[in-house]
């Protein structure tokens, strides 16, 4: 065990370092961030002195051995736009970011587990018609248009839910306002991950359904819930986890738009004004960090499969 | 992985036996799929549906009442006999732009589905079947690209190659085929091992024989399953890109762009007729691509007793 798992680590770090260098190559290719600088009021001295002062004079390679070395040293970099260190402006937006993906996982965990199973368990019955043709609206309807329509419902129209923010401005917030303002956004979320991992958890029990063991559970008479709780859904873990797995980079991206839909003031609406004004030490930052967020899922994925089901063999 | 093995069984059959058992080989298996295929009602429902969407589309030209950019009525008129479904903020025929919208929307995601399928299907071919240094390289250039976070690369491409109808069918294509790449891989490692591909070696067939006609075809069908997902991928990304502003740029107009308005307040509250039927046709069109995905997945599967 031990030894997989370090093995898999070196994979990672030549695919993660791979990440940065193509991240650093599509940077180039897309101009200085100094044009944004230019002005009529901006004298050319001054933009080059700004030049030497970024180390935008020198070549491009250097520039990416310098970026990974203060890397190395723990040091991000610093934002052009607005002079805070990365480090610092990610850890400030990481939170609210972390509460709306872990909510929505969790949320969309709980409708889409039962809904999966009770589906699976009455195949081809009425309910399960309704469960897999309101997965698929969850999966084909754009997040952004469901937020909307959302927005015009509760809060144009119903005047029941804020529709922006974190929490109501000029109050102190509290846990209450927070909530209320995550309705929203937590659903969307959630609805476009429940509609994926309803069918995906829906196919994987109807293969355990075909099993022999369970052919087997069931001639020994030990019931229809035994059979089910007992030795279906264990073995359904293994999908579930897998599910959650594949969310998290899932969540990473489609919490970007879902947060520039509600001003949810997390990492997706700091990226997006970053790409705006190209900050690039941000945007190296951000795509870092998601990489080895998305690299460290995969990893604990497949370790928990071996813990959940011991027939996979590690090598 | 059965999967493969019963159509490669149908496929070495019409190999071995000559003409005439070839055409029932075939006629049989296109008659069970297509059986099968009808059995889900939904999808078929979804294909006359997205036919007659997709001919709208294509006909455009002809159908639209107006020309897509041109000034024809009143700012932000509500839905009348004369506009059907309104006109915009300044002046142009809502109805006739939702015909040129999904127009460009399709073409976004059928274009891009193709690039990422031929991408995927060669880097896959490359990989499973030659396997040692290739394979480790692209397996590694894959593992790369599915550790970005989609819609943030997607994102910072659009931002950076200047948003516009191409360079998003592009940017589309060239981040979605890593998912067809690892499927291709997977099958062309079984099919290797199968005694069908090894009498070609022995036969000393040549490789793009090998790969092209003999593991590519039965490999044809869990790549047109994945292909449907993809297309539904690439045009909700589409919207989503357009709606931000990073994607297809006005005047153009795209389902996604049609849908930037209802950021303004006054579009969102007042005028629903300029964003909800677009909104709601990009859900019919990807859910009904969805739906026949999800019957060509069954239909396809020679496991399946249907």
């Amino acid at each position: 065990m031990g030894k997989y798992i370090i093995k898999r680590i070196l994979i990672a770090v030549p695919v993660l370092v791979g990440i940065t260098i193509i991240d650093y190559a599509i940077m180039c290719m897309a101009g200085s961030p100094l044009e944004m600088l230019q002005g009529p009021r901006v004298s050319e001295a001054a933009v080059e002195a700004k030049k030497i002062a970024l180390g935008l004079d020198k070549p491009v390679y250097v520039q990416y051995f310098v970026w990974l070395g203060q890397l190395l040293k723990g040091n991000m970099g610093y934002s052009i736009k607005s002079y805070q260190p990365v480090a610092e402006m990610i850890s400030s937006h990481l939170g609210p970011t972390l509460l709306l993906m872990g909510v929505s996982l969790l949320v969309s965990l709980l409708a889409a587990v039962p809904a999966g199973i009770y589906s699976a368990i009455h195949q081809y019955s009425k309910g399960d018609y309704a469960v897999v043709t309101f997965s698929f609206l969850g999966s084909s309807i754009p997040g952004f248009f469901l937020s909307l329509l959302l927005i015009y419902v509760f809060t144009v129209k119903l005047g029941w839910l804020p529709s922006s923010g974190m929490v109501t401005l000029g109050t102190k917030g509290g846990p209450g306002d927070v909530a209320k303002h995550m309705v929203m956004p937590v659903t969307v979320l959630a609805a476009s991950m429940a509609g994926s991992n309803i069918r995906y958890i829906r196919s994987a029990v109807l293969e355990i359904l075909q099993q022999d063991y369970l052919r087997t559970a069931r001639a020994k008479g030990i019931g229809h819930f035994k059979v089910i709780g007992k030795h279906a859904l264990r073995n359904a873990l293994v999908p579930i986890v897998t599910v959650i797995g594949m969310e998290i980079p899932m969540l990473f991206g489609g919490a970007v738009i879902i947060e520039q839909v509600f001003s949810w003031p997390g990492l997706g609406l700091m990226t997006m004004s970053a790409i705006t004004s190209r900050d690039y030490p941000v945007i190296m930052g951000v795509c870092l960090l998601s990489a080895v967020v998305v690299l460290l899922a995969n990893l604990v994925t497949d370790i928990l499969y071996a813990l959940v089901d011991p027939t996979i063999q590690l090598d | 992985m059965a999967k493969i093995y019963s159509e490669k069984k149908t496929y070495g059959a019409r190999e071995n036996t000559g003409i005439v058992k070839k055409d029932i080989a075939n006629e049989s298996y296109s008659q069970t799929v297509l059986r099968r295929f009808r059995h889900h009602r939904l999808a078929v429902a979804s294909l006359v549906v997205l036919g007659i969407l997709g001919g709208a589309a294509l006909l455009a030209p002809v159908i639209a009442p107006y020309e897509p950019d041109a000034i024809v009525g009143p700012f932000g008129g509500a839905p009348s006999r004369e506009f059907w479904l309104g006109t915009d903020q300044i002046g142009r025929d809502v109805f006739s732009r939702l015909l040129y919208a999904m127009r460009i929307s399709l073409l976004v995601g059928v274009m891009a589905t193709l690039i990422s399928t031929v991408i995927g299907v060669v880097l896959g071919l490359v990989a499973g079947y030659f396997g040692g240094v290739a394979d480790m390289a692209i397996m590694r250039f894959t593992d790369m690209v599915m550790s970005f976070p989609y819609i943030l690369l997607v994102l910072v491409a659009a931002a950076i190659f200047k948003p516009g109808l191409w360079n998003i069918i592009l940017i589309l294509g060239f981040v979605d085929w890593p998912g067809i790449a690892r499927l291709v891989r997977g099958n062309v490692l079984n099919l290797r091992e199968t005694n069908f591909i090894k009498g070609n070696l022995v036969a000393g067939m040549p490789t793009g024989h090998i790969l092209f006609s003999e593991i590519l075809p039965n490999t044809v069908a869990p790549i047109l399953v994945y292909a449907t997902s993809v297309l539904a991928l690439s045009m909700l990304d589409e919207a989503a890109l357009s709606f931000l502003g990073q994607g297809v740029q006005l005047p153009t107009p795209s389902l996604g762009n049609m849908l930037n308005g209802a950021q303004s307040l006054t579009v969102l509250t007042k005028q629903p007729w300029l964003w909800i039927p677009a909104g709601l046709l990009i859900v019919v069109l990807v859910m009904a691509i969805n739906f026949i995905g999800d019957a060509l997945r069954d239909a396809l599967d020679p496991n399946s007793r249907r």
